[in-house]
């Protein structure tokens, strides 16, 4: 298995195509992400990014390809993959607390019938303590702003100690603190050899938050190192006309006239903020 | 009171404790009008299961008749996953479908079986008391629907205790708990057979359409007073309770439908809860602004 691990991507994604209603959603896409990477899944609204996490996940069936992770079947791995998915998708008023929700996360099959053990408790409260929602851990969910309750969604993820994280749009409705802080956590788990896998809809920040990239518009557009994925060309391929400010980013960032690190990053964007929303 | 009428409320509760609990699951999944849909499906079953043991169906021959409840939520998959009709029309058409069934059955069946219309409909229950099972050597056990109604109360307070976490967790998430491994598909079958099984053991007491309020309006009562998921189950359990002990007097006093009682006062605590809550946020949202204006 080992041996396995080293030459297995952590992501494999052969030829799938993924339909809703006989519309295809996905077509043909077909990429691998290197395990220990910060990826992120890109494109505009309706490209496919979470029919394409589905898809990997197992909840929807590709109409054809295939997916391996860390070289094998999902149903082999499940316990080393963990799932975040959008937070729109449940209901915040379910009369659940916090803490309930994070359990969830040391839930699996085979595991329903018993009570937490004193590990899972402390797996738990660690999740907590490093999402910074520990002292949160009593409230119910909808007493929560969006940025704590993305970090219940991490937190519960981290909870199951897996490998690989798949995450549908975590910053979604978070502020820049939370955003920072969640950041800082992937960050920790990439080097510790964890693979998190994103998708993200701000082309503004890819840039420097993730070292791989997949861009989709339905068909993949293009897939590997950041760098060269989000150059002018792919992004107008992507976005098509909607891009303008957009392509202005993309270009400066292939022609590296900004020295796009984190907090170069940062200054620039605050003021950009009231401008734009 | 006779102890009639004690026998009377005792099976009534019974129905409204095991109802609350299953509804209040029905609610979080959001899944009302899928208990409206097997309570009116099961309604073939029920006839068939009285045709083959004669005029008094037993335990056995009910649970086999609770069967029709799981084929019409199966049916309603099917025609919402193959044939992508959207999930409301494919309620409508199944249950109304499987429900006209039984009402030919039972309308071209009547001299052959001890059951009409309106029991099925509405139930029974000022009958309770008439009703009592023996055992072999032939003494008296207890009237009949308070037996069903301890079997119903066993097998969902077990389903319950051994399935809380599944439920919980896929009534919460059903794609995260589908990621975990978990099988949605016995989650939602197991459970859907539950709110079957409920549905055909009431429907002699308090008939297999009205117990839908029991099913839900507790649940719905409790919901509104509570963010804690077991506070909410033992808060719909009391309203349950209080609505088959109310129910009953009102009838008494109106000389109405007893079960039809019963729904309607359900409906009038619920009322009366939602308007409370209203007047305490007011009352809140005024005493914030109070504050607030003084500062
Ligand atoms: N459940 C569904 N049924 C039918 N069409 C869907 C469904 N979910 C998504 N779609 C369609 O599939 C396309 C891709 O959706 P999605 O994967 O959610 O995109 P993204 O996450 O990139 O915004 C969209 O055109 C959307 O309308
Ligand atoms: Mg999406």
């Amino acid at each position: 298995m080992s041996a396995n691990k080293e030459a297995a991507p952590a992501l494999e994604v052969h030829n799938l195509t993924a339909t809703y209603d006989r519309q295809p959603v996905l077509w043909d896409i077909d990429f691998s992400l290197p395990e220990g990477s910060l990826a992120g899944i890109l494109g505009p609204n309706g490209s496919g990014k979470t029919t394409l996490l589905r898809n990997i996940m197992g909840l929807m069936q590709p109409d054809s390809g295939y997916v391996r992770l860390l070289g094998q079947d999902l149903a082999k791995v499940r316990a080393q993959v963990s799932y975040v998915p959008q937070r729109e998708s449940v209901d915040w008023n379910f009369p659940v607390s916090v803490s309930e929700v994070v359990a969830m996360g040391r839930y699996g099959p085979g595991k329903l019938l018993r009570r937490l053990r004193r590990q899972d408790r402390d797996i738990i409260e660690e999740a907590m303590e490093r999402t910074g929602i520990l002292p949160l851990a009593h409230r119910h969910i909808s007493q929560l702003s969006g940025g704590q309750q993305q970090r219940v969604f991490i937190a519960r993820a981290l909870a199951q100690q897996a490998q690989i994280y798949l995450m549908d749009e975590p910053f979604v409705g978070v502020d820049a603190a939370t955003e920072e802080a969640i950041l800082n956590l992937l960050g920790e788990m990439k080097n510790r050899g964890h693979t998190v896998i994103m998708v993200h809809h701000d082309l503004q920040t890819a840039q420097d938050f993730f070292d791989q990239a997949v861009l989709l518009q339905t068909r993949l557009v293009a897939a590997g190192p950041v760098e060269t994925v989000l150059n002018k060309e792919n992004l107008q391929q992507a976005y098509g006309g909607r891009l303008n400010v957009l392509s202005k980013v993309g270009q400066l960032a292939a022609e590296k006239q900004f020295p796009l690190r984190e907090k170069a990053f940062r200054e620039r964007k605050k003021p950009a903020h009231g401008e734009s929303d | 009171m006779t102890i009639e009428g004690l026998y009377i409320i005792i099976a009534a509760m019974l129905i409204a404790a095991s109802s609350a609990l299953v509804g209040s699951f029905l609610i979080l999944r959001k899944m009302s009008m899928m208990g409206d849909a097997i309570s009116h499906a099961v309604l073939p079953g029920i006839v068939f299961a009285f045709l083959l043991s004669g005029s008094r169906a037993g335990l056995p021959m009910l649970l086999g008749a609770a069967a029709t409840g799981v084929l019409a939520s199966l049916l309603i998959e099917l025609l919402y996953r193959k044939a992508q009709l959207p999930q409301d029309a494919s309620i409508g058409i199944t249950f109304t479908w499987l429900f006209a069934l039984g009402v030919i059955f039972i309308s071209s069946y009547t001299g052959q079986v001890d059951l009409d219309q309106e029991c099925v409909l509405y139930g029974e229950i000022a009958l309770v008391p008439l009703d009592w099972l023996y055992t072999g050597a032939g003494s008296a056990i207890a009237p009949r629907a308070i037996v069903y109604g301890v079997v119903l109360l066993l097998v969902v307070g077990v389903y319950l205790l051994l399935g809380y976490r599944g439920l919980l967790i896929t009534s919460f998430q059903n794609d995260f708990a589908a990621a975990l491994g978990i099988s949605t598909a016995f989650w939602h079958f197991s459970f859907m057979s539950l709110v079957s099984v409920t549905t055909v053991l009431s429907f002699e007491t308090v008939g297999a359409i009205l117990i839908l309020a029991f099913l839900v309006v507790p649940p719905a009562t409790a919901y509104l007073m509570t963010q804690r998921l077991r506070v909410m189950l033992v808060w719909a359990v009391f309203w349950g309770l209080l609505a088959a002990v109310e129910g009953y007097f009102l009838a008494r006093w109106i000389d109405g439908s007893i079960a039809g009682a019963m729904a309607s006062v359900a409906g009038l605590n619920f009322m009366g809860v939602a308007l409370v809550k209203q007047v305490l946020k007011r009352k809140k949202r005024a005493t914030a602004f109070h504050t607030a204006a003084v500062k």
